[in-house]
């Protein structure tokens, strides 16, 4: 029986780069959080920023790497499996992510805040007689604490656009999927470039949206529970979404400069499966976020 | 590549390697060194429990050590010792040549020195470092947290990338490096209990990272997830973290099955009894540990029909635990026994695990834990399934398998020292706490009413003996590195699989090509 040899590579300088990057980053963002309502030190700022690029310089340097690898042959079928698998269950633990946030959504509409209203339950009279359950709650039970939004996000106007800007951005990157398959080359580029055109209006809507909602709705992290939800659903999805566009961006790069073939192209295939997956967060966002 | 390649030398050789052999032992060095520490910790409250009355370390720095013991035990001791072995013995027991993202796992693995870094550092902070306990129940771990609360979530989340990772590269390399006629079913155990395991790390650990990042939010940014002034809800916190602290339970208990799974047919000469229905008893478990999250909070205020679901589908674990604890003693019916330490560790695992289990039972019973809760008697159990679950299967399968990642043989009688103090010590230690928390002891207080004098004092004196022990342990490796006794390939007579078809110490690369599997 033939067999493929698998590649196990030399030594890497990229984790030890990454993780000291990531300490950095992080120790110096703690820093800043312990310290915005004083005086914000240089020092926090500069471990800050440092771990970021470096984060950056370790991702750049390798990926490129692998790139090398494959183009020099180096990965069998089997390699390729075990990165399929990796993006995967990668995939899988981003979903259980999300999984939480959609959890605690429901946990807070319908128990938490039904809870808080004496009708429901009578303990809650005790603390706050005046608040009666809703949703979307424009009135918490402690309203100079976390004043409430005036109103919220028309799920029909932004939103609605948004859903028909994601969803038909996986459309076109499942053509683009397509049009590799066949080595149709130019026919991938103009598809996957549509997609980073539709991802990139969709972050600039989502940030107009955020503007209103701060300056306009008075819908604000500190507006209670739903822009607590709100923000935070939306706002990791968002941060999902640049992820992504930057991903499509680099491939595209990556398929201008002739790196896929119809047959070997997983770079692309795990871009277009992270994005289809910020995609399906996005329909549940849209559902149980702003419609519902 | 090169099946002849040596490892390059000096420090760089830990810092940049990419072999699974380097990177098992870096997780087990680094794990002995968090056990250390935690144990030390340990040390501090027990010597504080020793008598009644405040007398070494004031309150607030009491709960600041049962908080960073029990973080510190958790995530540095015994979860990397568990991917340690993985690294280790996985490619060697499936026949595979490496990890399968071997770059990847040199990652997972340093990110963790700097994820204790992160979180040790705020023990010299201003205000001290967390003190809510390791389940950083909010509000004690928002409105009312130390400054350092911060840095103990950016520590969370890199040990979560670090785990998410780890488990990754776990379920890849079991799913696709397997050599050619190896099936699933024919597996070694201690393979599908990671597998299983990995998958429960994938499931929760993003779970913790959310729940950590709430927190976060509603320390800085002015959110009210756990704020019931802005519609939130703490207990919200409690449901949340005990998604992913249960099933983080069978994370650190899992693998030690597939431990005492491969010890146990070893030293009986026996193969394992009832493979099959092992394998059925894990996945039984690993889906049961999702929906039993809130028997740890039974006296949060539930309504009526939320305590009997979670008390019975609790009750339902000890159904595939016991086919687990059975299959183990039918391995060693009738099976021709020696009693060699790692024999010794795993014997005293099915016993008192079984001991710990049946604690467990009856916290289960939800009337009967408005009784036991956030008393003694909790404390008792957790530390039995950890301590002579969890730490015991380590000490079994390092005994194991020293010979093969050294090349020689530890010191037997040494070894047996070390078990008999490690289990009386143990049962020191955690016996009475049964009997003070019956009594009402409430956990987590540096006080005690004078009731409780004796059995802390026993329990005080076993603390320092187990302590006191391990150095024993940590002796007893240095030496078998140092001067042991060259160890055959297979230095156990009932041993089987493939780590013992290759020389001892195992060569820097192995299986490079797959071996043949019958």
């Amino acid at each position: 029986m033939t067999y493929e040899p698998y590649y196990v590579p030399a030594q890497s300088p990229w984790p030890i780069i990454g993780s000291i990057s990531l300490f950095t980053l992080l120790f110096g963002g703690a820093l800043i959080l312990q310290q915005y309502t004083t005086h914000i030190s240089m020092f926090a700022y500069i471990c800050s920023i440092g771990g970021l690029l470096g984060l950056i310089f370790m991702l750049a340097g390798w990926f490129n790497h692998v790139i090398i690898e494959a183009h020099q042959g180096l990965y069998s079928a089997q390699m390729d499996r075990s990165f399929r698998w990796g993006m995967i269950w990668f995939i899988f633990s981003e979903i259980m992510f999300f999984v939480t946030f959609f959890s605690i959504l429901y946990y807070i509409r319908m128990h938490a805040v039904p809870n808080l209203d004496q009708n429901t339950n009578p303990v809650s009279g005790l603390l706050w007689p005046e608040f009666k359950q809703n949703w979307p709650l424009l009135q918490n039970p402690n309203n100079q604490l976390f004043p409430g939004p005036r109103e919220v996000i028309n799920p029909w106007q932004l939103p609605l656009l948004n859903t028909i800007l994601l969803v038909t951005s996986s459309l076109t990157l499942t053509i683009a999927h397509h049009a590799i398959r066949f080595n149709q080359r130019i026919k991938t580029i103009i598809w996957l470039a549509l997609t980073v055109c539709f991802g990139l209006a969709f972050l600039f809507f989502q940030a107009e949206e955020y503007i209103h909602a701060y300056q306009a709705l008075g819908l604000t992290l500190n507006s209670g529970i739903y822009g607590s939800t709100f923000f935070l659903l939306t706002g990791f999805h968002g941060f999902h979404v640049t992820l992504g566009t930057l991903i499509l961006i680099i491939i595209l790069a990556r398929m201008i400069k002739g790196h896929f073939s119809a047959e070997q192209h997983f770079g692309f295939e795990a871009a277009s499966w992270y994005w289809h997956f910020v995609d399906v967060v996005w329909i549940g966002l849209f559902l149980f976020v702003y419609v519902l | 590549m090169s099946e002849h390649h040596n490892p390059p030398k000096g420090l760089m050789r830990w810092v940049l390697t990419t072999n699974h052999k380097d990177i098992g032992s870096m997780y087990l060095w680094l794990s002995l060194i968090m056990f250390f520490v935690g144990g030390f910790m340990a040390m501090i409250i027990r010597a504080e429990l020793f008598e009644p009355g405040l007398q070494i370390v004031d309150p607030n720095f009491y709960n600041q050590m049962i908080t960073m013991h029990g973080l510190i035990m958790i995530f540095g001791a015994v979860m990397p010792a568990f991917t340690g072995l993985a690294n280790w013995m996985l490619p060697l027991m499936i026949g595979a040549p490496d990890m399968a993202l071997p770059r990847m796992n040199n990652w997972s693995f340093w990110i963790l020195p700097f994820a204790f870094i992160m979180l040790s550092s705020t023990l010299f902070m201003e205000g001290g470092s967390p003190n809510f306990g390791w389940t950083a129940y909010a509000p004690l771990s928002t409105t009312y947290a130390p400054n350092s609360t911060t840095f103990f979530i950016f520590a969370i989340h890199m040990m979560g990338i670090s785990s998410i990772m780890g488990a990754i590269n776990i379920i890849a390399t079991i799913l696709n490096l397997r050599a050619p006629g190896m099936t699933l079913m024919k597996m070694p155990m201690f393979a599908w209990t990671w597998l299983i395991t990995a998958y429960l790390l994938l499931a929760v650990m993003p779970v913790l990272a959310g729940v950590v990042t709430m927190l976060l939010m509603d320390i800085h940014f002015g959110t009210s997830f756990f704020n019931a002034g802005g519609g939130g809800d703490p207990v919200l916190y409690q449901h949340v973290f005990w998604f992913f602290g249960h099933p983080e339970v069978y994370i650190v208990i899992l693998p030690s099955f597939g431990i005492i799974s491969t010890i146990l047919p070893a030293f009986s000469r026996k193969p394992l009894f009832g493979y099959t229905s092992m394998v059925y008893a894990l996945g039984s478990i690993a889906f049961l540990s999702f929906i039993v999250w809130a028997h740890h909070m039974f006296t949060v205020g539930m309504p009526l029909v939320g305590e009997l679901f979670f008390m019975y589908a609790t009750m339902v674990i000890s159904v595939p635990t016991g086919v687990k604890i059975f299959n183990w003693v039918a391995t060693m019916f009738r099976g021709s026994l020696t009693f060699e330490a790692p024999m010794l560790f795993s014997i005293a695992f099915v016993v008192l695990f079984t001991i710990g289990g049946f604690s467990g039972l009856m916290l289960a019973i939800a009337p009967a834990d408005f009784q036991y809760h956030d008393t003694y008697f909790v404390v008792a159990h957790f530390h039995y399934v950890f301590v002579p679950g969890s730490v015991f299967a380590i000490f079994a399968a390092t005994y194991y398998w020293l010979p093969k990642w050294t090349g020689n043989m530890y010191d037997e009688s040494l070894a047996k020292v070390h078990f008999w103090f490690t289990f009386i010590g143990m049962n020191l230690t955690f016996f009475p706490m049964h009997f003070l928390g019956l009594a009402g002891m409430p956990r987590r207080i540096p006080d005690y009413n004078l009731q409780f004098a004796d059995f802390n004092l026993i329990a005080s004196v076993g603390g320092f003996l187990f302590g006191a022990t391990q150095l024993v342990f940590l002796f007893l490796i240095i030496k078998c590195i140092k001067t042991g006794k060259p160890a055959s390939e297979s230095p156990w007579e009932g041993a089987e699989g493939l780590e013992w078809t290759v020389p001892s110490p195992a060569p820097y690369h192995t299986f490079s090509t797959p071996p043949d599997i019958k």
